[in-house]
């Protein structure tokens, strides 16, 4: 029989766990050439903020060995075309929109909250405190446990009461356990693991860093082991607080890894640019994962790497 | 990989391709793939995005390469051309008839055509020639003459030569060292053919310096010209926003807009050569940018319009392929300038 599949976030039902990651599907239009956006669990948006915002000098990207670097700088049209476009656009095909929330301010997330709340069809905020990549590095607030949790307090207190509120965190720290539990303890409903980590390539021909910002965010395959290790730590320390799990899944084998270390739901970021169908088919992939275990339930395999051995085994031999 | 499930008529496919023949030509390497969706749905200028390294590849991001030709055997076929210059691209060199090859295409803006039989100068920079030469093809069609103004470093590295002369109506190349038609580079000639061909319309490819020359010395003529602009790319269908440049729309509001699905076909007026690779200051969403505006919508908007730009249509992604808008050429390109859908497409391997 097929695996039951079906998450819950908030009070919605994900046919599936498998979510675009933000930054990587834009506002899901584009895809939606290559996938039916409605078979998947989730679009999460590219980080929307309330004014308008150029992003960044070109070049943005460089490609690095399993990875890229990237330093978009969150162009995107701002809350109000947004709205008035992306998310009506995702509600007429039948997709389920989680909002990827940024702002400078703390004012500004709460801001951004309280107009989504207001907007029917949000499945869920995620709140992006953690971008590397925005013009005041001093201003990450994903980096300190007390701006990161001002930041999910002022969002859960704007936020409606049944909009989950999930705060994603940069792996960009001492120890991550400390903001997941700040977080926690100002409101928020989840937690999503990872956003990028800061890196750099220089041009070894022009002798000049790749990237016109400089730095920029790592992503791709080469960060899926910090993935692993951070929803892994995390979950240990909270077990019951759900989490996205992101970073380098490129498979629906790597979406079980980062499953069995503790996310309740995947989502598919660098694994987009290469491959515009690559929701669908990690979804098919995980499906079949699943099946080949004898697995009925996809939450089964939530977390399920932290269970004393044989529990899973026994599972694999019946 | 299947082809998608939401085809319209127009939009891009992602298609597993099997190799037909990969040839070198001069300095460049020719492939050929047979996929059939990607070239009934071709039009001159568009590209494709190409997956290299095989399964497990440590190179995530797609190649984007201009489509040369598409041919009807084996069911549809398309061909591009690229020079071995880095990892991916090396790759791809190395592909054998039966290897299978995943792209996406046919991506971004084609070319604009005119509605009547003018006189076109084709211009092109090294391979950036390649996909002239279907455009070529499509513009006599619709009776209008084609000239060639082809050029490079070096006579092995001017893409198409031989075709230029034989179905152009004529054919110029220059050589920087002088080892294939005139010493020099394209736009030493540019005027010169201009006047002997009575230009109407241009069309060029190749390096944004020489695009950007090509844009002035147009300009100084005051005949329209569109541009395929080579921007660095990550995914080649829009999601990455890896790939923008700034563009004047037709509200003289400068955007940076996506050059794989706003482009890469400009109107060569429209891209602010100048400040390509920056953000400028007065950008839509640029630091300090008058947010107070940020609630006027981007058409009729009365903001100033810059001075001696006509109607565009950059802004504001359309769907790729589709027909757009088609306001007329507002140039002194007579009768004939081409209608402004913004084109198509091309640009090769990101660092590749």
């Amino acid at each position: 029989m097929a695996p039951d599949l079906r998450v819950r976030l908030g009070s919605t039902e994900l046919p599936n766990p498998i979510l675009t990651a933000s930054g990587c599907a834009s506002s899901g239009r584009e895809l939606a050439q290559f996938i039916d956006v409605s078979k998947i669990g989730a679009i999460v948006t590219k980080s929307v903020m309330l004014a308008p915002r150029a992003g960044r000098p070109t070049p943005r990207m460089a490609e690095t060995s399993s990875g890229m670097l990237n330093s978009i700088g969150l162009q995107g049209p701002g809350i109000d075309a947004f709205l008035q476009r992306d998310l009506p656009w995702l509600l007429s095909r039948g997709a389920r929109a989680v909002v990827s929330i940024a702002g400078s301010t703390v004012d500004e997330y709460a801001e951004l909250a309280s107009r989504l709340s207001d907007a029917a069809g949000v499945t869920a905020l995620e709140v992006n405190i953690s971008c590397p990549n925005v013009e005041h590095r001093g201003q990450v607030f994903a980096c300190d446990a007390v701006d990161a949790g001002a930041v999910i307090e002022a969002v859960r207190a704007r936020a409606r009461h049944d909009l989950p509120v999930f705060a994603k965190l940069s792996p960009d720290v001492t120890d991550i356990v400390a903001i997941a539990r700040a977080c926690v303890s100002a409101g928020a409903d989840g937690l999503s693991l990872i956003n990028t980590l800061l890196g750099m390539a220089i041009d070894t021909e022009t002798m000049r860093p790749a990237l016109a910002a400089l730095t920029g965010g790592l992503s791709g395959p080469a960060i899926r082991p910090i993935a692993v290790r951070c929803i892994w730590q995390v979950r240990a320390a909270l077990p019951d607080v759900p989490i996205i799990g992101m970073g380098g899944v490129m498979t629906g084998r790597d979406a079980l890894e980062l499953m069995l270390a503790g996310a309740s739901m995947v989502s598919v970021g660098t694994a987009i640019f290469h491959d515009p169908s690559a929701c669908a088919r990690i979804l098919r992939e995980l499906d079949e994962e699943l099946a080949r275990r004898g697995i009925g339930r996809v939450s089964e395999v939530v977390g399920a790497a932290h269970e004393i051995r044989g529990a899973v085994g026994h599972r694999i031999e019946r | 990989m299947t082809a998608s499930e939401h085809d319209s008529e127009t939009g891009p496919l992602q298609v597993r391709g099997t190799v037909l023949t990969v040839r070198q030509v001069d300095a460049y390497h020719a492939i050929t793939i047979v996929a059939p969706g990607i070239a009934a749905r071709f039009k001159p200028g568009q590209f494709v995005a190409v997956a290299v390294g095989g399964p497990d590849t440590s190179m995530l991001l797609r190649r984007a390469f201009s489509i040369h030709d598409v041919r009807p055997d084996h069911g549809g076929t398309v061909e591009f051309v690229f020079a071995a210059g880095g990892r991916g691209t090396r790759w791809l060199a190395e592909r054998r008839a039966r290897d299978v090859l995943d792209l996406a295409g046919p991506l971004g803006r084609p070319f604009p055509v005119p509605r009547d039989p003018v006189s076109c100068l084709l211009v092109g920079g090294g391979y950036g020639s390649a996909p002239l030469f279907a455009l070529a093809d499509r513009l006599r069609e619709r009776r209008c003459s084609v000239d060639f103004l082809l050029g490079a470093a070096s006579g092995d590295k001017v893409f198409g030569a031989l075709t230029a002369r034989r179905t152009g109506r004529s054919a110029t190349i220059t050589t920087v060292d002088g080892s294939l038609g005139v010493r020099g580079i394209v736009t030493d000639m540019l005027g010169q053919v201009i006047h002997e061909a009575r230009t109407d319309v241009i069309y060029a490819c190749g390096p944004m310096p020489m695009l950007r020359q090509v844009t002035a010395l147009a300009r100084r003529y005051d005949i329209p010209v569109q541009v395929a602009v080579e921007e660095s790319m990550a995914c080649g269908v829009g999601v990455c926003m890896t790939c923008v440049l700034p563009v004047v729309g037709s509200d003289g509001i400068t955007r940076m807009v996506r050059s794989c699905v706003d482009g890469p076909v400009f109107r060569g007026e429209q891209v602010r050569w100048d400040d390509v690779g920056t953000i400028p200051f007065d950008a839509f969403g640029a630091p300090g940018w008058e947010p107070k505006l940020r609630r006027v919508p981007a058409a009729g908007s009365s903001a100033p319009k810059r001075a001696g730009t006509p109607e565009g249509s950059a802004e504001s992604a359309p769907k790729a392929g589709t027909g757009g808008s088609s306001s007329r050429a507002g140039t002194a390109g007579g009768s004939g300038g081409p209608s402004h859908r913004a084109g198509a497409a091309r640009r090769q391997g990101h660092g590749a």
